[in-house]
């Protein structure tokens, strides 16, 4: 407990405010529901506390302990010491948003550092101050791109090979509003360019995935034309690191890019907090949904930020805002500037580079084993999808014992994948544990064939 | 100050991180596909560090002073709570693991929804949205749902109070609902009859935030919930301020239906500079059902020799998912240690104590300030930020002549029905000689109005930097630096 008053200091008090007892400030609440007896345990101290919650954490297999092979949206990176280093700094983490200029322009040009690599990374003009997560920054890009067209267009076409999480919180997003679905239940192996027909002058949006959620990358010029031809415009959701290495959406055309920052320096911690990439063209700034940090002077004349054009936002303009959003992912977004600022543009091209060649490594290894085979032939960055001879969780549960943490399990998500499985290979595996889960692999196939004789 | 930009400390050709070398054979890169230029920053480590760590140095936080930013419950966030969140058995689970190789973290988020139920008085809880916002958003969402589910779904208007939080507008616009306002009483109290006049066959129900935005418990809670119930409405809970409830009365009691707890504001997870948040969702039991799926559960019940077996259950008439994976189990750790540490006992003192000290406030404010609806407050409290005497000075010249003192300013200009509002709460976790010292302040500053308005105007003077350009920001929109494209062959 975090409280200070002696019993002297809270008469003091109560006498000041002219009550007799802490009870009596609590009059206004209806006297039958009034201090509840409330079924909580008794209170542990720091030492106490800390020890139960290291029984929690040691009731985790945690992948310190596992090697991994599973992403589908999260993945595991190394994260260089001084990025924590300075994320626990006190003056970060304990304040909230810069609203008061003058005493948080720490995090107000850290929002301006961070908006600036986003831009440079995405290849984009501008980009917010983060998003909650990869999904809900496309379920916002969907809302941008409706008030866009003021509401005239309700299409979008959505990519079945976005992530299924993204997919399931647009349509909750999107429940009760005008906006239709088009194009999840396309042909999974088409690429990309199967959209295109799907298009049409009702389109406000056309969304994807780069790499896609099973790890494959396509030019997307030609759908970024076929949007653009049709009035509409091109979302594509990307993971970071890959663009360390490939063509930006913003070279293909595109016009929002949205994504998961969590690559860029943050923790797996069980799914969040993550981070939500969003950025786009000039032209849509004022449409945006956000927090927006911009340059200027201060009354003394040195250069200074602030938080810029928030009449779009909920405070000012409440139900015509371009969001509710108010808190964001602050922190988050200071991990993935300060993660982006070390490796800077060497460290995340080595990465980038690192998981694409490791990723081919293991493709190559596992897909000679009998019985595995790649399910697609198009180029893939660090993730991939094989075909098992087996169920992908029985593989799961047999790689388990060799503290393997296997890829994800497809078919719980796409019925026609069953028997496939993602696997996600990233600069923390090294050769060895790559041969350890071609071997563990081969033992199941082997073990498999002699049960059948 | 001017600390350089990232774009202006790199140095082409510097490097800084280095990764291992490649350990397998390398396969070709995609043709056509690689990008020509990566425009980062060249730095070293050294570089970096100092240029946070100097960034770190302009900012106000809790760990420096006093941070009493209303509706924000700014209370200190334990130490402990960040060593526990970075537990690697914690840090570096993966969110798709199979289940039983997350025992650990499924437990915890079981135990923290039956915590949050018995803390709100409610049948179910969702630990997915994140934030305050998002919360608001699935209990709106949850609300349509439930209304569609009985055939009733013309029930498209939310009632919303006047001195509502912005969010709570912008939620009901988002999720394609119609918002009326309602307006306050000369007490601060939802206005019956305004109310009243709104209860009709298209209600889908009333977003209440209570104790509300002026710091004020509502009166005719009963009432207000009564006649929303009457109507066929459902009752909405802005839990932003719960800091003022725990132990104290459970909202589930007094009728509200759905509620959002903020694990960043009453549960002391870290503000983080502007997040993360976190924003379960509690809902009576009719409304169970809707909840945004995964939920955590008992699959197999535990005996004397093993515990449970906890796994995720999808509600029947699940809204769907509101996130990605399952919400911020970093965030739940931090607010699970905090309730472990405080326990049922505990729970109170937070309440009592963040009530005591901004009655002990206001008390000590109230002869200076104008406080509107002066009454025994709950965590927070509403002054004016002006004097008839001296129009010129409003409440923004207060706020920023309160940095020269080393405090961060009350939330200012909202509630919107408040002139020149200046927002107060304290938080439990603040000393008395804190509230003393903050109170000199204000009082001393209320003098210097008088005496010396241009101290006030000109404020603050003891800052990084003075008074921004609001105005040329917006103008100019300078939103990004550059970085010097050099070609990637040159590494
Ligand atoms: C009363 C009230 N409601 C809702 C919110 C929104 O919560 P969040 O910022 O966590 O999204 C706030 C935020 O400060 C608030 O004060």
């Amino acid at each position: 407990m975090y409280f200070s008053h002696t019993p002297a200091e809270r008469e003091a008090m109560l006498r000041t405010i002219g009550v007799k007892s802490l009870e009596d400030l609590f009059q206004a609440v209806p006297a039958a529901h009034r201090f509840p007896d409330l079924r909580l345990p008794p209170a542990l101290t720091e030492m106490e506390a800390l020890s139960e919650m290291q029984e929690y954490a040691l009731a985790n297999e945690s992948i310190q302990e596992l090697s991994s092979f599973l992403g589908a949206g999260a993945y595991h990176h190394y994260i260089p010491a001084a990025v924590d280093s300075l994320l626990r700094r006190g003056e970060f983490y304990t304040a909230y948003t810069p609203y008061q200029p003058e005493i948080s322009q720490g995090t107000l040009q850290s929002i301006f550092d961070y908006q600036s690599l986003v831009v440079a990374l995405t290849g984009m003009e501008v980009s917010n101050a983060s998003h909650y997560d990869g999904a809900t920054a496309i379920a916002e890009a969907v809302t941008m791109a409706h008030a866009n067209f003021r509401g005239k267009r309700a299409r979008v076409v959505l990519s079945p090979a976005v992530h299924p999480h993204y997919r399931q919180v647009l349509h909750t997003y999107n429940h009760g509003t005008p906006i239709e679905v088009v194009g999840e239940d396309l042909d999974l192996t088409a690429g990309p360019e199967a959209l295109i027909p799907l298009i049409d002058p009702q389109t406000a949006l056309v969304i994807v995935q780069y790499p896609d959620f099973f790890g494959r990358i396509y030019d997307l010029t030609h759908l970024a034309q076929a949007a653009h031809a049709a009035g509409a415009l091109l979302a594509v959701s990307v993971n970071p690191t890959a663009l360390g290495l490939l063509k930006t959406p913003g070279e293909f055309g595109a016009d929002i890019v949205t994504g998961e920052g969590q690559p860029l320096g943050i923790p797996l911690s069980f799914g969040g907090p993550y981070l939500g990439l969003f950025a786009t063209r000039k032209e849509y700034v004022r449409k945006m949904a956000g927090r927006l940090v911009g340059e200027t002077v201060d009354n003394r004349g040195q250069r200074a930020y602030v938080l810029t054009l928030t009449a779009r936002e909920q405070h000012i303009r409440r139900e015509k805002a371009t969001s509710n959003i108010c808190t964001n992912q602050g922190l988050m977004a200071l991990a993935a500037t300060i993660y982006m600022s070390l490796l800077g543009k060497h460290g995340l091209r080595q990465v980038a580079e690192l998981c694409y060649h490791k990723a081919h490594y293991a493709a190559q290894k596992i897909t000679a084993l009998p019985g595995y085979a790649l399910w697609s032939n198009a180029p893939f960055f660090h993730e991939f999808v094989v075909r098992c001879p087996l169920p992908v969780d029985e593989i799961n549960e047999h790689l388990l014992e060799y503290d393997i943490l296997g890829g994800y399990d497809l078919g719980q998500d796409y019925p026609q994948l069953e028997n496939h499985m993602l696997i996600a290979v990233t600069e923390m595996n090294s050769k060895e544990e790559i041969d350890r889960l071609a071997d563990a692999l081969a033992v199941l196939s082997y073990e498999e064939e002699a049960s059948y004789e | 100050m001017s600390e350089p930009l990232l774009c202006e400390l790199s140095v082409p050709g510097r490097v800084g991180f280095r990764f291992p070398e490649v350990d397998v054979p390398q396969a070709p890169l995609p043709e056509g596909m690689l990008r020509q230029e990566l425009p980062l920053p060249e730095l070293y480590e050294v570089d970096v560090v100092r240029h946070y760590t100097r960034l770190s140095q302009l900012n106000h936080g809790i760990d420096i002073g006093f941070y009493p930013l209303g509706s924000c419950t700014m209370k200190y966030n334990p130490k402990v709570n960040e060593e526990v969140a970075r537990l690697p058995g914690f840090a570096h689970v993966h969110p798709l693991q199979p289940e039983e190789t997350v025992q650990g973290s499924l437990a915890l988020m079981y135990q923290l929804q039956e915590w949050l139920k018995e803390i709100g008085g409610f049948a179910g809880v969702t630990l997915q949205p994140a934030a305050g916002a998002q919360g608001e958003l699935t209990g709106v969402l949850i609300i349509r749902a439930y209304h569609e589910a009985n055939g009733q779904s013309q029930r498209n208007k939310i009632l919303i109070p006047d001195s509502a939080h912005g969010t709570n507008p912008a939620t009901s616009a988002m999720s394609g609902m119609r918002v009326v306002e309602i307006k306050s009483d000369g007490r601060g109290n939802v206005d019956l009859e305004a109310l009243r006049a709104e209860c009709d066959e298209s209600l889908a129900g009333l977003m209440l935030t209570n104790p509300n935005t002026l710091g004020l418990f509502d009166e005719n809670v009963e009432e207000v919930v009564r006649l929303v119930h009457a109507a066929g409405g459902l009752v909405y809970g802005d839990g932003a301020n719960l800091n003022a409830l725990l132990g104290i009365v459970r909202p589930g009691d007094l009728g509200i239906d759905v509620l959002h707890y903020n694990l960043h504001k009453t549960f002391s997870t870290p503000h983080g500079g502007g997040g993360p948040g976190s924003g379960p969702v509690g809902v009576a039991e009719k409304l169970v059902d809707f909840l945004p799926g995964p939920l955590v559960d008992i699959i197999e019940p535990g005996d004397d020799e093993e515990p449970p077996l906890y796994g995720f259950v999808y509600p029947k008439k699940s809204i769907g998912r509101v996130k990605a994976f399952h919400g911020h189990f970093g965030m739940m750790a931090r607010a699970y240690t905090y309730m472990r540490m405080h326990g049922k006992e505990g729970m109170r003192m937070i309440s009592e104590y963040a009530v005591l000290n901004a009655n002990y406030l206001r008390a000590r404010l109230r002869d200076v300030y104008h406080v509107p609806y002066d009454r025994i407050c709950m965590h927070e409290f509403v002054a004016e930020g002006r004097w008839p005497d001296i129009p010129d000075i409003q409440a923004l010249d207060i706020a920023k002549r309160l940095m020269d003192f080393g405090f961060h300013p009350p939330t200012n200009y909202f509630p919107l029905i408040v002139h020149d509002a200046l927002m107060i709460e304290p938080t439990e976790t603040e000393s008395l000689q804190n509230l003393d010292a903050f109170a000199d302040a204000m009082i001393k500053i209320a003098e210097e109005a008088r005496s010396n308005p241009e101290l006030l105007k000109t404020a603050p003077h003891n800052t990084p930097v003075g008074r921004v350009d609001e105005v040329k920001a917006a103008k100019e929109l300078v939103l990004c630096c550059g970085f010097r494209s050099t070609d990637l062959s040159s590494k």
